[in-house]
């Protein structure tokens, strides 16, 4: 069967069963998954914050630690929508079989992976509330605005949730995922405005990195977050995560479709 | 009578093969209906357009009267499926593994464990209720796919290879599961490749063989239209076979053993041991692994 892959996917409450599942497992093992968002945001500062940060000095008038401070948070959205949407439900697809279980109920394939990318960009929000006290700790967050991050992080974890859905649709077993994560994720972790300004850089590639580059919108509203400041750029940044989340949703559900109901 | 399912000319290819060839059935209320055949005979295949989860390629296919690919929703909401790969939630325990799944019907959780109680009393896991799946046997865990499958408290069971890889305790609980079910007057729909659990369990089968129907009926008259009532096998020695030949007896050969098809077992057996001097005779009545075995072939299916 033939599907475009801007087919309007129709999805109703069911979506909220399969979320429920995810955060249910999630719950069960709590103990594992509540440790990484603690320790990775105060490897970070420590390392790069207060070690390379004394090399630094300051960055357009802002010390090293408060420049990266939001790029962390943008990173960790990133990441945990990115690795649940791509390894994690690929385990699910492909040797739990836990969508073809469902699919087996009243609830819809489109439902099951509406409820695994929401499910994607629920996990940013929670590393994103879990990491705040250590970056409060730490002094780098301008309050009350930085609390806007926590429901930014839904957005932003959305974005990279369709992101990870479309490479786990084509990709033709577990290990290839390796692709997208090592030359996709990690470049996007240096080169877009995370560990210092992409002022610097060439002008072409700026341009790359602020129009390609999926982190970089991401990293400039959390720092707009962080600052305090929010300039008008903002607003293409916005706009753009909007627009790009809105249709890689549509696409990756029809390249699920297209792979899975056959 | 209405069907619970009618298939009139299904087809199901994926690019030049064709794994579904223009099949026609048609499922009654409360019968215990097989689909029986080789591997990569068609079986798997026809029980995912029935439960709305392969869309078929051409024909037309209805479960309980609605359209397969304009009505899904609701004919999953009336079904209960039980897969042939164990797909429970590992990280869950027994309850709420069943929990989990009610929640995907819509089920009210106060109606939902009530439900999940009795249902584990039926597949006898009771007291495993609170332990993580992983420490369930194979059979344990079949036994939960079917009470998962039951939650919904469907007008129609599909089992696809209910009792493979069992023990046959194990097989025994599960068959026993599945009459009680049909006695209660469920329509249920199973695959299998135990030809001896599609003749203690199905009221009308079909055997399957490279995506077509090659019979249809009730085990007993299958095996009296295809074959004699019994069978006699003896060594295929030189001897035994010259011996057949001259008393016009119709023989096959398959490995090592002589078969002859007849409705007088006793007699050729008779005839066998002190006319030809046979060593090793053995009268049977007919079975449908016979019938199964004539129709699809006895060359080995991968």
């Amino acid at each position: 069967m033939n599907y475009s892959l801007l087919s309007v996917p129709s999805v109703s409450r069911n979506v909220w069963t399969v979320w429920l599942r995810n955060a249910d497992v999630f719950r069960k093992t709590w103990k594992v998954n509540l440790i990484p968002p603690f320790i990775e945001p105060f490897l970070y500062l420590l390392a790069l914050g207060f070690g390379l940060g004394g090399f630094v000095g300051e960055i357009g008038g802002t010390s090293y630690i408060v420049f990266i401070a939001p790029a962390i948070v943008a990173i960790s959205i990133m990441n945990s929508a990115f690795f649940e949407c791509t390894y994690g439900s690929y385990v699910r697809m492909y040797y739990g079989k836990t969508f073809d279980a469902i699919i087996a109920t009243p609830v819809s394939l489109e439902e099951v992976i509406a409820g695994e990318l929401l499910w994607g960009s629920t996990k940013s929000v929670i590393y994103t509330t879990l990491m705040f006290p250590v970056l409060i700790l730490f002094g780098v967050l301008s309050l009350p605005s930085s609390f806007l991050l926590i429901p930014f992080s839904f957005l932003g974890g959305l974005l990279f949730a369709c992101i990870a859905m479309c490479f786990t649709s084509v990709t033709p077993s577990i290990d290839a995922l390796n692709y997208p994560s090592f030359l996709f994720i990690t470049p996007m972790l240096l080169f877009s405005g995370t560990f210092f300004p992409l002022s610097v850089l060439p002008a072409g590639l700026q341009v790359f990195a602020n129009v390609i580059l999926p982190l970089t919108p991401v990293v400039n509203i959390c720092r707009g977050m962080t600052f305090a400041t929010f300039p008008s750029v903002l607003v293409f940044n916005l706009v753009w995560i909007l627009v790009v989340t809105a249709l890689l949703y549509v696409v990756s559900i029809n390249l699920m479709k297209r792979r899975l109901i056959i | 009578m209405e069907p619970v399912i009618a298939a009139v000319d299904l087809k199901k290819t994926y690019g030049s093969f064709t794994a579904v060839d223009s099949i026609e059935f048609s499922v009654f209320p409360g019968e215990v209906f097989g689909f029986l055949g080789p591997n990569g005979a068609g079986k798997t295949t026809t029980m995912k357009m029935i439960m709305c989860a392969s869309p078929k390629t051409s024909g037309s296919l209805t479960v309980f009267g609605r359209d397969v690919d304009r009505n899904p929703r609701e004919i999953k909401a009336m079904i209960g499926v039980v897969p042939q790969e164990t797909n429970l939630d590992t990280e869950f325990t027994t309850h709420d593994n069943l929990l989990v799944y009610s929640r995907y019907f819509g089920i009210p959780k106060k109606m939902a464990e009530e439900r999940i109680l009795e249902l584990l009393d039926f597949v006898q896991l009771a007291e495993k209720k609170d332990v993580n799946i992983e420490k369930l046997s194979g059979g344990m865990k079949r036994r939960l796919l079917l009470a998962r499958a039951l939650v919904n408290q469907p007008k129609l069971l599909i089992l696809d290879e209910p009792t493979i890889g069992l023990d046959p305790q194990a097989r025994h609980l599960i068959w026993e599961k599945l009459k009680l079910l049909s006695s209660q007057g469920n329509t249920i729909v199973l695959t299998t490749h135990y030809l001896e659990e599609a003749e203690r369990l199905c009221d009308r089968l079909v055997i399957m063989d490279n995506g077509k129907i090659l019979v249809e009926g009730k085990p007993a008259d299958l095996v009296r239209e295809n074959l004699g009532s019994g069978i006699v096998e003896a060594e295929s020695s030189p001897d035994v076979i010259a011996c057949l030949e001259g008393m016009g007896i119709v023989y096959e050969v398959t490995g090592d053993t002589v078969q002859v098809v007849t409705d007088n077992p006793r007699d050729v057996a008779a005839r066998l041991l002190s006319g030809c001097n046979a060593k090793r005779v053995l009268a049977r009545v007919s079975t449908l692994e016979d019938v199964f075995l004539k129709l699809t072939g006895r060359g080995l299916k991968e």
